[in-house]
């Protein structure tokens, strides 16, 4: 019953928050859209914390997503021994490399005076719950190891039967509790994230790269010619 | 031809008396507030100095503007990949110690504390922490403080200069400044919208005001680097950057920006000018040393029928163009050529024109008095601040553009001298002014609007969009700190 409603019902109710709290607040309140950065205030701390952070969860997350959205093509990959290898290991070093720069972070928010008196509590909440995910997954893959393919057969199928509004928590249902609590955890950050500087994940800038570089914008139509 | 208008200033440095009235009203109107004390839109810098952030100027150190890479042009911050692989942690970006801890006193403390043998006093406490603080930096900490060996000495265009050049401006009797009020350039090749990944700073097609969306706005802050003026400042309580929005609140209501309006020394000047779109890019790629004119190139005449036609085909309305043929700011950066843009090598290709000082220049030490020197021209060679030093700031480096403009102001003080106090003969003046290259009717025209000048002459506002006024009956006071963003919530970190 509990993993029903643990791993069967809360996430959709973390997705929904998501979806439905991220589209009020984009439409209603634009204005508070922002990566919040705190730079300006603590610059070497952050570099530290910041740029490990992102390029190791940025491909660690691209992984989690990979292995659920094309399970074949990761059994594949998964499937000689030597790739599976590597794989684990950098996956636990960029595991890692996420938990120094979290705990980094984490501690620049009380050690820095100017940083702490704009951190707010939902700034703590996002932080928390992040150390918690990187925790628990870099203890998975010490203890439970080749995850990368266990993944295949238990998380997979569960977030498919998700997907399918079929929610089957059975699959989860024999794991040790730390791997309950890092996928409980996961849907939660998501209910966190309409509600925290975490909406700045879905502004990736991307149209950089091709808009042109000068903006001009016109009030009233341009009448030419 | 893609003709558009812009809004553009001259500042007439001679006329700077250093009081910050420019500042001061611009803060009380737009950045009295959390996270925005420390944003000086609008600041007076005392030169040579290090300026606000310190050594702005050096963009070794933070990467503002533009550079030539072969034949194209890129932000020095890096290509767009360069940019966006920079977004976790921008390395060139200021920090709050690059500028100050904006603080305030415990005035409570002053009235609240139990009697005793001292005196109490208001401690200085830190308006981010609200903890107590040691002041060790302002926003005009080295005001007046030319000659100092930790300021002045440290002025990007002052450590460029030869030992021979440093000791002329530091030599005790010749020490030497002027103040250099600065805003935001509104950039026909801005660096801050080049820059921004999320596309929300963006120039106004017609008036050329450059402005950040606020609700567009991610926090990337790259355009605080990209900006070589450092006039995008980043919200550190809300998370999104803001800068100069030359009043156009105001303008739309037709009336001059602020600092130009409380202007004391009535150093300002504003007005329209019409230039063509399409040659922004090939005059950014100019040499160092050509682009100051290169930038007067692309100004067109707004008497000439041919551009007033093409002016119409591009869309500039009539009273637009009605607008820029009053405009003062044409006649002093291209009728007259004396208004040169501040450092033109960062190809940002900056709006707003400065005049160059003349006073600190030519004035001499003779015998522990201040006075003109004699023989005018020759002492350009000879001024108190260097050559070298004016030209870094306002001509790439190029001594001949400064050297010209001088020669036209030094033109107008002997016409002036001769028509007031009547001991320089005629021969002189009309020498003067050959070698300055100006007619005597322009020495006359220069001298009256230099000095004689009322508002309307100095600043000409085009016509533009009226902005929904407060409605009559709104308790002005219950909404300060909300306006100038198009807000409907106050600019305030909610979530
Ligand atoms: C490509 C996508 C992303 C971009 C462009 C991005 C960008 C940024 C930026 C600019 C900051 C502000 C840093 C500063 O203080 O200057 C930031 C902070 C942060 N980001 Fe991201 N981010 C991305 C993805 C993510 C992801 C996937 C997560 C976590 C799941 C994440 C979590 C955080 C957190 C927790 C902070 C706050 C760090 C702190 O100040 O303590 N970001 N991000
Ligand atoms: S001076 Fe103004 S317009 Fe030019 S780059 Fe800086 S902020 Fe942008
Ligand atoms: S108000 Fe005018 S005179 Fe006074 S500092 Fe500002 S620009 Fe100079």
């Amino acid at each position: 019953m509990t993993d029903m409603i643990l791993f069967g019902v809360f996430p959709y109710v973390a997705v929904a928050l998501m979806i439905g709290v991220g589209i009020y607040r984009y439409f209603v309140d634009r204005y508070s859209w922002s990566s919040q950065s705190s730079q300006f205030l603590e610059s070497r701390v952050l570099f530290w914390g910041s740029v490990p952070w992102h390029y190791a969860i940025l491909i660690i997350l691209m992984a989690h997503f990979l292995a659920f959205l094309i399970p074949s093509g990761w059994a594949v990959v998964v499937g000689s021994p030597l790739r599976l290898y590597l794989l684990e290991v950098t996956g636990l070093a960029l595991g890692i490399s996420t938990l120094i720069a979290v705990a980094l972070l984490i501690f620049r928010r009380i050690g820095n005076a100017r940083v702490s008196a704009v951190t707010t509590v939902v700034d703590w909440l996002v932080l928390l719950a992040l150390l918690l995910q990187v925790a628990t997954g870099v203890y998975i893959a010490f203890t439970l190891r080749w995850g990368s393919v266990w993944y295949l057969h238990t998380a997979t199928p569960w977030l498919w039967s998700l997907f399918k509004l079929d929610p089957q928590v059975h699959y989860l249902a024999a794991l040790p509790a730390v791997v309950k609590l890092h996928a409980f955890n996961a849907f939660l950050i998501l209910a966190l994230f309409p509600f925290s500087r975490l909406v700045h994940v879905v502004s990736v800038p991307l149209t950089y790269l091709s808009r042109p570089y000068q903006v001009v914008v016109w009030y009233r139509q341009r009448r030419t010619g | 031809m893609n003709i558009r208008a812009q809004v553009s200033s001259v500042f007439h440095l001679d006329k700077c008396i250093g009081c910050h009235t420019c500042s001061i009203a611009c803060k009380n109107l737009w950045t009295d507030r959390k996270g925005a004390e420390y944003m000086w839109w609008n600041n007076v810098e005392t030169k040579p100095g290090t300026g606000y952030p310190t050594q702005w100027e050096d963009q070794e150190k933070y990467k503002g503007g533009w550079v030539k890479q072969g034949e194209q042009l890129q932000l020095r911050i890096g290509g767009r990949w360069g940019t966006l692989g920079k977004i976790f942690h921008n390395p060139s970006m200021p920090t709050m110690d690059d500028y100050y801890e904006p603080f305030t006193f415990r005035y409570g403390d002053l009235t609240s504390a139990p009697a005793g043998n001292d005196q109490p006093t208001a401690r200085p406490v830190s308006m981010v922490s609200g903890k107590p603080m040691k002041i060790e930096a302002g926003p005009n900490w080295d005001d007046d403080l030319s000659g100092s060996k930790i300021y002045a000495a440290n002025d990007p265009g002052v450590v460029k200069l030869s030992a021979e050049e440093q000791q002329q401006l530091f030599a005790i009797e010749k020490m030497v400044m002027f103040h250099m009020p600065r805003i935001c350039n509104h950039c026909l090749n801005a660096g801050c919208v080049a820059s921004c990944p999320s596309g929300a700073i963006y120039k106004r097609g017609e008036d050329g005001i450059v402005l950040i969306s606020q609700d567009k706005c991610r926090g990337w802050r790259m355009c605080v680097s990209a900006c070589p003026y450092k006039k995008t400042y980043y919200g550190w309580s809300t998370g999104k950057s803001e800068k100069c929005i030359l009043c156009y609140p105001r303008q739309e209501a037709g009336e001059a920006p602020a600092c130009f309006h409380s202007c004391v020394g009535r150093i300002r000047y504003l007005g329209v000018l019409l230039y063509d779109a399409d040659q922004i890019e090939s005059v950014a790629m100019q040499d160092d040393k050509d682009l100051a004119a290169a930038q007067r190139d692309i100004i067109l005449d707004p008497f000439d029928p041919q551009v007033i036609e093409d002016a119409k085909k591009s869309g500039v309305a009539d009273q637009v163009i009605e607008s820029a043929q009053r405009s003062p700011v044409y006649k002093f950066v291209k009728e007259w050529g004396l208004a040169l843009p501040l450092h033109p090598e960062f190809r940002t290709l900056p709006m707003l024109f400065y005049v160059p000082p003349l006073l600190p220049v030519m004035s001499m030490n003779n015998q522990g008095k201040q006075k003109l020197a004699d023989d005018f021209f020759s002492t350009l060679e000879q001024a108190r601040l260097p050559m070298q030093y004016l030209a870094s700031l306002f001509a790439g480096g190029n001594e001949e553009e400064v050297k010209a403009v001088y020669r036209k102001l030094i033109a107008v003080r002997i016409q002036r001298r001769s028509a007031t106090v009547g001991d320089i003969p005629a021969e002189e003046v009309t020498k003067a002014c050959t070698v300055a290259q100006l007619d005597t009717e322009a020495v006359d025209a220069i001298y009256r609007r230099t000095t004689l000048t009322r508002i309307k002459e100095r600043i000409v506002v085009p016509p533009m969009l009226r902005e929904q006024a407060i409605e009559a009956g709104m308790d002005p006071e219950q909404h300060k700190q909300e306006m100038g963003f198009g807000s409907r919530r106050p600019p305030k970190r909610r979530w």
